[in-house]
């Protein structure tokens, strides 16, 4: 059972006591991401993120790395659109140092200039890495089409251009705005005492001001204006065909039953970003029409659950030689009969059996579970992820045949294209 | 704080391990876990890509691959459909010395799992509509591999590190070998080495031992013997003994990989704690340990630099990766090179050792918390023959190591000029 605690500070504070296991996974959420930044800094929160490891003047550099690990521990960090978070999952009796190094470089990170710049060499190297892959360049491509203003329009790692100019003023002052503790939420999940974890937590924390964050408001873009074709080309013997179409939040009332849709159409997700366990789709409706048939490789698509409205993609792998408009007219074709005709009983029963199974594996892992209640809260509010069930539970024929007519609209939507421009020569 | 310390009582050992022999030769191993209401079966045959012909090599991943589209006994759909709707998961794969099966369902759906495991594996149909749209999915997939400098790399380290061995062939093929084989080579494969014998079950879950032997004699105890082929077994080369260093250029890439590295040892190898309990200094501890701390703290060069150790029964591998810009490449290589003489020259001090230990046995309730940790860390344990109390005894085996046996291990696999070197991506000088 969830419990949601609040320090004079704002810091919330979300427990769940697990006692099968010696071990506590504590994640730290800081609401910013690449929702929060300003054209020119793409790739400041990441950036910051990054900088959150090379020290404070209690935890040095290097010796900052090596408390978790020495104590049995895992941990890193991922920055997201609307996130950011740090975790540590480690034996139950190390916990107070989880606790006392996140409260300290909340604060008192260093931001030593001559780190940052080796700092900016390891993020453009991040990036260069990202960009050997076609479907980075088709998803920068594809976000940059499908939003007009949001910032969701850029990638997480930011632009190049950003990369090589934002200053160390930038990269503190994003820093001082964003880490503060009424923009914070602590997830901790596993063997311990709610009571006192709380006693231990509130000496951390109490003593750092619960600032307001400065930020400019974000105005959502609702439907895609009107339907987009792009096309990226690069090396490789392969194409990579993404549409988009504008997803709600994952707060709206329509966002469960789109994934139950998406279930159907292209096989269930398990939403978790750190792992717990899949289901493979072979018997979706769009597998069968499409891999099936010999039309494309492979098929997937997935929602992601954001603040805003993003975006729901369905993306192929398929032959050069397929012809490419023949496969938008098959997933065209699909998508109508499901708009228009029964979806069975069955149909929605497997997609909740499946859920209920995604649910399950997710639960194993005591990591996973402190994940989603902070993962939760930061998109909506943090029993999003008790009631997940239920509401998958409560998803009706109806509430699916409306979403689909709403959100699928092949007059709103991005229709990008990797097309590869052959293979290099190698051994 | 914690309200139940840590205790042995927690890991996988032979009390609280079930152990079956069906008459057939199949063992069954399983843990009872109701942490969770889910189940991990994980089965493994002990033959895979090293039997393959070198003109078909990726025939035994072909065959593996087609064991999930359809049996004599249930259609393609039919099987998916089952699986699927239950939220289960099945899948069939091979590697360089095995073939593997792996579900994961709810504890209600067990059966299910060992039903249609046990009808992949005996009774594929290899119908040839699934043998062709299974050939044009694999091509694609080396279609991709082939614009994947990581993976490019990794092919060319096996290359030269195993030379004519089977291990320095890729296991799911090459273009040209997928489009040698056809039904007649599958059906060869599947009859010369899927049988009974060697196949090892084990099954971690919300499910008690008695009711898995229950579920492994229902569906495999009627799988009889069949006279084997025996399986080719091929020597291990040496190590190399000057630098061998090999680059492919990939065009439109803006990053390089680079392994660099040499044979460690094998899974029972008297030097395999040391080598990982080093290899956890040299390249894992922290942000990735002493290569990390030279190659992206200190000199920004990578994003990321590690070294790993893969080990199993005949041989195993040592090396460095790393992912970087081509103007630094060579900079990055000497800096690898330079802390692989230093790891081998200088014992690795006391507290680097003491941490490196705290580590490694800090984390194992953490690789032991879900059903898949537990199941392979009992395959571990058999396969290998380790014993079953092997975890139990996990902690002093590792603080049996000492700073002299991991510098004695070291120089035993790891010189810095002998050394295989290779990488993938936007030729130096771009």
């Amino acid at each position: 059972m969830i419990k949601k605690h609040t320090l004079e500070n704002g810091l919330t504070v979300l427990t769940h006591e697990i006692h099968h296991a010696p071990v506590v996974s504590h994640w730290t959420w800081y609401r910013v991401g690449s929702r929060n930044e300003l054209p020119g800094k793409t790739g400041i929160s990441h950036w910051v993120e990054h900088l959150q490891f090379k020290g404070t003047e209690k935890y040095p550099l290097n010796v900052l790395d090596a408390e978790i690990s020495k104590a049995g521990g895992m941990w890193n960090a991922m920055t997201y659109l609307d996130w950011t978070t740090y975790y540590e999952t480690l034996p139950a009796d190390k916990i107070d140092i989880a606790i006392d190094l996140e409260a300290d470089r909340m604060i008192n990170s260093v931001f030593d200039p001559k780190e940052i710049e080796l700092e900016r060499t390891v993020v453009i190297s991040e990036r260069e890495g990202n960009e050997n892959e076609p479907l980075f360049r088709l998803s920068e491509a594809m976000r940059s089409a499908a939003f007009s203003h949001h910032p969701y329009s850029h990638e997480v790692i930011g632009e190049m251009a950003d990369l090589q100019t934002i200053s160390r003023d930038d990269l503190y002052a994003h820093y001082k705005n964003y880490y503060t503790p009424s923009n914070t939420v602590i997830a901790v999940a596993g063997d311990f005492n709610t009571d006192q974890l709380l006693t231990r937590i509130q000496e951390a924390y109490a003593h750092i001001p619960g600032n307001v964050v400065q930020s400019q408001p974000i105005e959502p873009e609702l439907r895609i204006e009107h339907s987009k074709q792009i096309e990226v080309e690069g090396p490789g013997d392969t194409v990579f065909m993404e549409i988009s179409y504008r997803a709600p939040a994952a707060a709206d009332n329509d966002f469960i039953p789109l994934m139950v849709l998406d279930s159907l159409l292209t096989g269930p997700s398990s939403l978790s970003m750190v792992g717990g366990g899949s289901v493979s789709n072979k018997t979706s409706r769009l597998y069968q029409r499409l891999v099936e048939t010999d039309l494309v490789m492979s098929i997937s698509g997935g929602l992601q659950t954001t603040i805003d409205p993003y975006l729901y993609s369905i993306l192929v792998i398929a032959s050069p030689d397929q012809d490419t408009n023949l496969i938008l007219s098959a997933i065209e074709k699909e998508i109508y009969e499901v708009c228009q005709n029964a979806i069975s009983d069955e149909d929605i029963s497997r997609a909740k059996k499946q859920a209920r199974a995604l649910f399950a594996y997710g639960s194993e892992s005591i990591t996973n579970q402190a994940f989603w209640m902070g993962y939760s809260a930061m998109f909506s509010e943090p029993n999003w992820f008790e009631n997940y069930l239920k509401n998958i539970s409560r998803v009706t024929r109806d509430q699916i045949h409306a979403v689909a007519q709403k959100y699928l609209d092949p007059g709103h939507r991005v229709i990008g294209t990797y097309q590869p421009t052959g293979a290099s020569n190698h051994a | 704080m914690p309200n139940n310390p840590s205790n042995s009582s927690q890991i996988p050992n032979s009390e609280t391990i079930s152990q079956f022999q069906l008459e057939n030769g199949i063992h069954v191993l399983s843990y009872e876990n109701n942490n969770a209401d889910t189940v991990y079966v994980i089965g493994i045959l002990t033959n895979g890509g090293d039997q393959d012909p070198p003109e078909k090599t990726g025939l035994a991943h072909f065959t593996a691959n087609l064991l999930s589209r359809g049996t004599r006994n249930i259609s393609f759909n039919a099987f998916h459909s089952q699986i699927e709707a239950a939220g289960a998961n099945l899948a069939f794969s091979s590697s360089s010395r095995s073939t593997w099966f792996r579900g994961k369902a709810l504890a209600e759906d067990t059966r299910l799992i060992f039903k249609l495991a046990a009808d992949g594996l005996r009774n594929p149909a290899f119908q040839d509509v699934y043998i062709e749209r299974l050939r044009r999915q694999l091509l694609a997939g080396l279609a991709l591999r082939d614009q994947d400098t990581g993976e490019i790399a990794s092919l060319l380290f096996d290359k030269h590190l195993f030379q004519d061995h089977p291990y320095a062939l890729p296991v799911d093929g090459y273009m040209r070998t997928i489009n040698n084989i056809d039904r007649s080579d599958i059906l060869h494969f599947h009859g010369s080495f899927y049988s009974p014998r060697d196949l090892i079950i084990v099954v971690s879950g919300a499910i008690n031992g008695e009711s898995v032997n229950q579920l492994a004699q229902e569906y495999f105890s009627d799988w009889d013997q069949k006279e084997q082929v025996t399986p080719s077994i091929h020597p291990i080369p040496p190590a190399p003994t000057t630098t061998v260093r090999d680059h492919t250029f990939l065009e439109g890439k803006s990053q390089s990989d680079l392994i660099l590295g040499s044979f460690g040892p094998s899974r029972t190898s008297e030097d395999y704690m040391p080598a990982v309990i080093g290899n956890n200094i040299l390249g894992q501890f922290g942000l990735m340990g002493r290569i990390g701390r030279s190659v992206r703290t200190e000199s920004g060069l990578a994003y990321f630099a590690s070294s790993s150790v893969s080990s199993w029964d005949d041989a195993g591998t040592w090396d460095v990766s790393a992912g970087v810009n081509p103007i630094n490449m060579g900079k990055a290589i000497n800096l690898i090179r330079e802390e692989i003489k230093k790891f081998t020259i200088e014992n690795v001090t006391s507290e680097e050792l003491c941490n490196t230990k705290s580590h490694l046995i800090g984390r194992m309730p953490m690789a032991l918390e879900t059903n898949a940790g537990i199941a392979n860390a009992i395959l571990t344990m058999h396969r290998f023959d380790l014993g079953l109390d092997y975890y139990l005894e996990y902690e002093d085996r590792i603080n049996a190591v000492t700073p002299e046996s991991i510098r004695l291990t070291a120089q035993k696999y790891l010189h810095p000029d002998q050394l295989v070197i290779t990488s993938a991506g936007p030729d130096e000088e771009s």
